[in-house]
C-alpha cells in the first residue's frame, strides 16, 4: 500500500510556503522523503513541517530566507544539506504572479517580477546545479516552477510570462548541459491554471483549472522522469501547442 | 501574500439554499486575527468547511465566512495511542488515508468522509456505532478556538469547560474552529464483518435493535417508507462488527462515480422512489446473510458516487433527520412513517437507527437516548414544507429535536423546543460568530 520510492532521498524546495510547494512536499514526504524546506515567512514553515513529518517525512528542516537577498553560496547549500541528510532533488518554486496592469505602468512593480521569477530563480538553479553536480553528479535534480505564460507574450500577463519564459529557457540549456557533461538533470514544469492564494482574485471554473494537489502529482512525476520540459497538467502542451501557432493577425483579435 | 474576503456563492449540500456570502481562504492559522479583524466591521462571521450541511447551519448569508479547508495540516500524531491533533480543514478522507495502515480508525463516523473535522466538532457527528461510542465530541480532547473578543485560545475539559462543551455541537457559534486533538479507536484491519437482515414492520425492528446493541457495534437500518398498515416500518438493518484481522487497506482517494450535471428534473419523484424503495428491498432480500466488506462499502456507500445530491433536481432537497426518546420512540416513529406514507412523499434514503445514552456534553447536541430517523424529500415547495411541519408537530409532542446539520426550516418553536440549552450556547457564542440557521432559529435580527 504504502510507497515508499523517495525514502533515503532529500529535497529542497524554495519557497516552500506556496501552495504547489506544500502539496508537492506532501506528496514526497508520504513517499518517505526528508525535506528541507525555504521560504521568507519562517513562522508559516513550522506547520507545514509538522504536517510533513506526520505523513512520513524522516526529517523535515526548515529556514526562513529571503531568496532575493540571500546569495546562494556553498556554504549555505552545504548547511542545508546537512540539516536533512542531504538532498539529490531541488525545486525552485518561488514566484509572484503581480498585475499585468501595474506591471506596464509601475517599473517597480514589473522590476519585481522579472526578480522574483527569473533573476533569483535562475541564479539560485544555477547555483544549485553546480552544488548538485558537485554532490551527486547525474543523479542529482535541478526543477523550477515555470508557466504556460512563457510559451507566447499575451496581453494578459507578458511580464510574468516572460520572466517565467526566460526561465525555462534557462532550465532547457541547464539540461542540454547537463546530458553533455554529466551535471544533474533539469526539469522546468509550464504549469496552467491552478486554484492557489496566488489566483484568488481570478474568477474560477471550467476544466482548465487544476488544484495543486493535482499537480503536485506531476511534478512528483517528472522529477523522476526524462523530460526537460513538462507541461501540467498534461494538456497544455497542446493548447500551447496551438496558441504558439495562431499566427499574429489572429491572435490581435483575441484579448487574453 | 494579504488575503482577504471575496464575494462566492455557496451552495449546502441540500440545495435548496444558495446565496452569495464574503469568504476568506486561509491557509496559515496565523491569518486567522487579521481575517476575524476584518469582518469585526461588517456584520457577521461563521467558519465554514465543505458545506456537507444540508440547509442553513453552514450559511452566513449577508455576513463573511472563513473556510477552514486551506488549514489542512496534520499537528501531531502518535501512533502507538492514537491520538491525532489536526488543524480543523482536514478532512475525514484525509484523516482516515494517514491513520488506517497504522491500525487506527475514526472513533465514529457519520455516512460521508467528505467533512471537515471542524464541521464534525461543530455538528458534533455520530455514525452507525453510537450506541458504543456516542458522537464525535465524546472523544475530542482539545481545542483550539480563535475568537473575535478573547483572540487565540485553547479549550478543553480541564481548561474553560464550559466553552469546550459549548464547541461540540456548537455549529460553529463559539469562534473559529482552528484546529483539535482527538482519540481514535484501534482496529485490527480495515475490513467489517456486516450482516444484512430483513424486517417485516417497526415492532420488528425494535425487537431485532434490542437484541443486536449488545453484540454489534454497528447497527443501522433502512426503511422503506412506501410501506404502510401492517408494513408500517418494514425494512432492512445492516450490522456489523470489525474483522479480527486482515489487512489494514486505507480506501482508495477519489470518487468511482460522479454525476457530472444537475438533471433538468428531480429524478427522485413519487413513482422513482417506489421503484427504488421496492427494488432496494428486493435487492438486500437476495443478498441477505453475512458479507466481509471493506469499511468504505460499509460505512461509506454514498461516497461512492460524487454529487449525489444533484439528482434531486435544480430544486434541491430537505432532509429531515429527527430523534425521539425511549418513551415516546415507537409510537413517534408510526405517525411519521404514517403521516409520509400518506402524503405520497416517499422518502428514498430512510435511515432508522438507535441513539444510545452516552452524551459527549455538547448544548446542542444531536444525542440520545431514542431513536433517530432520517429521510430526505425531494424540494418540490410548499406541499413538501407543509408535510415537514406536521413532522416537526409529531416530533415536539413525543419530546424529540430535530438534527441542525440536516435541517433548513425548522422553526424557532420545534428548535427551542427540542433544545432548551440553547441559550446557554448563546450566553457563550462569541459575539461577532453567526449563522443564517441561527439568526432563525433564535429570532435574532
Amino acid at each position: 500500500m504504502s510507497d515508499n520510492s523517495w525514502r533515503g532521498r532529500g529535497v529542497l524546495i524554495l519557497g516552500a510556503a506556496s501552495a504547489i510547494a506544500e502539496a508537492t512536499a506532501r506528496e514526497l514526504a508520504t513517499r518517505g522523503a526528508s525535506l528541507a524546506l525555504i521560504a521568507r515567512d519562517a513562522g508559516r514553515l513550522d506547520a507545514i513541517a509538522a504536517d510533513l513529518k506526520v505523513r512520513g517525512a524522516p526529517k523535515v528542516a526548515v529556514r526562513g530566507l529571503d531568496l532575493l537577498e540571500a546569495e546562494p553560496t556553498d556554504a549555505l547549500l552545504q548547511e542545508i544539506a546537512d540539516e536533512v541528510g542531504g538532498f539529490d532533488t531541488v525545486l525552485i518554486a518561488h514566484g509572484l504572479l503581480g498585475d499585468q496592469e501595474q506591471a506596464e505602468q509601475d517599473g517597480a512593480h514589473a522590476a519585481a517580477l522579472i526578480d522574483v521569477n527569473f533573476t533569483s530563480a535562475a541564479l539560485w538553479a544555477l547555483a544549485l546545479a553546480r552544488f548538485l553536480e558537485r554532490t551527486h553528479g547525474p543523479n542529482g535534480v535541478v526543477a523550477a516552477i515555470g508557466s504556460v505564460a512563457g510559451d507566447r507574450g499575451r496581453a494578459s500577463n507578458f511580464v510574468y510570462g516572460a520572466a517565467k519564459g526566460g526561465l525555462a529557457v534557462l532550465m532547457q540549456g541547464l539540461a542540454h548541459r547537463s546530458a553533455l557533461k554529466g551535471g544533474p538533470k533539469a526539469v522546468v514544469y509550464k504549469l496552467g491554471f491552478v486554484d492557489t492564494p496566488m489566483t484568488a482574485d481570478i474568477p474560477k471554473g471550467g476544466p482548465l483549472w487544476a488544484t495543486p494537489e493535482t499537480v503536485a502529482k506531476v511534478i512528483v512525476k517528472g522529477l523522476n522522469g526524462k523530460s526537460a520540459i513538462v507541461y501540467g497538467p498534461w494538456f497544455w502542451r497542446y493548447v500551447m501547442l496551438i496558441i504558439r501557432l495562431l499566427p499574429q493577425p489572429v491572435i490581435a483579435k483575441v484579448n487574453f | 501574500m494579504a488575503l482577504s474576503y471575496h464575494d462566492q456563492v455557496l451552495t449546502p449540500w441540500g440545495r435548496v439554499h444558495t446565496g452569495a456570502v464574503r469568504i476568506a481562504r486561509p491557509r496559515s492559522q496565523s491569518e486567522l486575527p487579521d481575517l476575524i479583524g476584518q469582518a469585526q466591521t461588517g456584520g457577521s462571521l461563521l467558519g465554514v468547511g465543505l458545506h456537507r450541511s444540508y440547509g442553513d447551519s453552514g450559511l452566513n448569508l449577508g455576513g463573511a465566512a472563513i473556510s477552514s479547508r486551506g488549514l489542512d495540516r496534520f499537528i501531531a500524531f502518535d501512533p502507538d495511542h492514537g491520538v491525532l491533533r489536526a488543524e480543523a480543514g482536514v478532512s475525514l478522507d484525509e484523516i482516515l488515508r494517514l491513520v488506517v495502515p497504522r491500525g487506527w480508525f475514526l472513533p465514529t463516523t457519520p455516512g460521508t468522509r467528505f467533512v471537515t473535522l471542524g464541521g464534525a466538532i461543530a455538528n458534533d457527528v455520530h455514525g452507525k456505532n453510537h450506541h458504543r461510542s456516542g458522537s464525535f465530541g465524546r472523544h475530542v480532547r482539545r481545542i483550539g478556538l480563535v475568537r473575535s473578543d478573547r483572540g487565540t485560545i485553547e479549550v478543553s475539559p480541564e481548561r474553560d469547560p464550559d466553552l469546550f462543551r459549548a464547541t461540540l455541537g456548537g455549529l460553529g457559534l463559539t469562534g473559529f474552529i482552528a484546529w483539535a486533538e482527538f482519540a481514535l479507536a484501534p482496529i485490527a484491519t480495515s475490513e467489517v464483518i456486516e450482516e444484512t437482515i430483513p424486517f417485516a414492520n417497526l415492532a420488528e425492528f425494535f425487537r431485532l435493535t434490542e437484541e443486536s446493541e449488545g453484540q454489534f457495534e454497528h447497527v443501522s437500518s433502512w426503511v422503506d417508507c412506501t410501506a404502510g398498515g401492517r408494513s408500517l416500518g418494514r425494512g432492512v438493518m445492516f450490522r456489523g462488527n470489525w474483522a479480527g484481522s486482515g489487512p489494514l487497506h486505507a480506501h482508495a482517494p477519489g470518487v468511482k462515480l460522479s454525476v457530472p450535471f444537475t438533471p433538468p428534473l428531480s429524478l427522485m419523484n413519487p413513482l422513482t422512489v417506489q421503484i427504488l424503495n421496492a427494488s432496494y428491498g428486493v435487492l438486500l432480500s437476495l443478498r441477505r446473510g453475512t458479507v466481509r466488506t471493506h469499511y468504505s462499502n460499509a460505512f461509506y456507500p454514498l461516497d461512492a458516487i460524487g454529487g449525489w445530491n444533484r439528482l434531486y433536481g435544480p430544486k434541491g432537497f430537505y432532509q429531515y433527520q429527527f430523534m425521539a426518546p425511549p418513551q415516546t420512540q415507537e409510537g413517534a416513529m408510526a405517525q411519521v412513517l404514517t403521516e409520509i406514507a400518506a402524503s405520497g412523499q416517499g422518502s428514498f434514503l430512510s435511515v432508522l437507527k438507535s441513539l444510545g445514552p452516552l452524551r459527549s456534553g455538547g448544548l446542542i447536541s444531536f444525542e440520545g437516548p431514542g431513536v433517530s430517523l432520517a429521510l430526505d424529500f425531494p424540494n418540490r415547495g410548499a406541499a413538501t414544507l407543509q408535510l415537514l411541519d406536521r413532522l416537526d408537530r409529531i416530533v415536539m409532542q413525543a419530546g424529540g429535536k430535530i438534527y441542525p446539520a440536516k435541517d433548513g426550516r425548522m422553526s424557532a418553536t420545534a428548535f427551542q423546543s427540542g433544545y432548551p440549552q440553547w441559550r446557554q450556547l448563546e450566553a457563550q457564542r462569541d459575539p461577532l460568530f453567526s449563522s443564517s440557521f441561527w439568526r432563525r432559529v433564535t429570532h435574532e435580527r
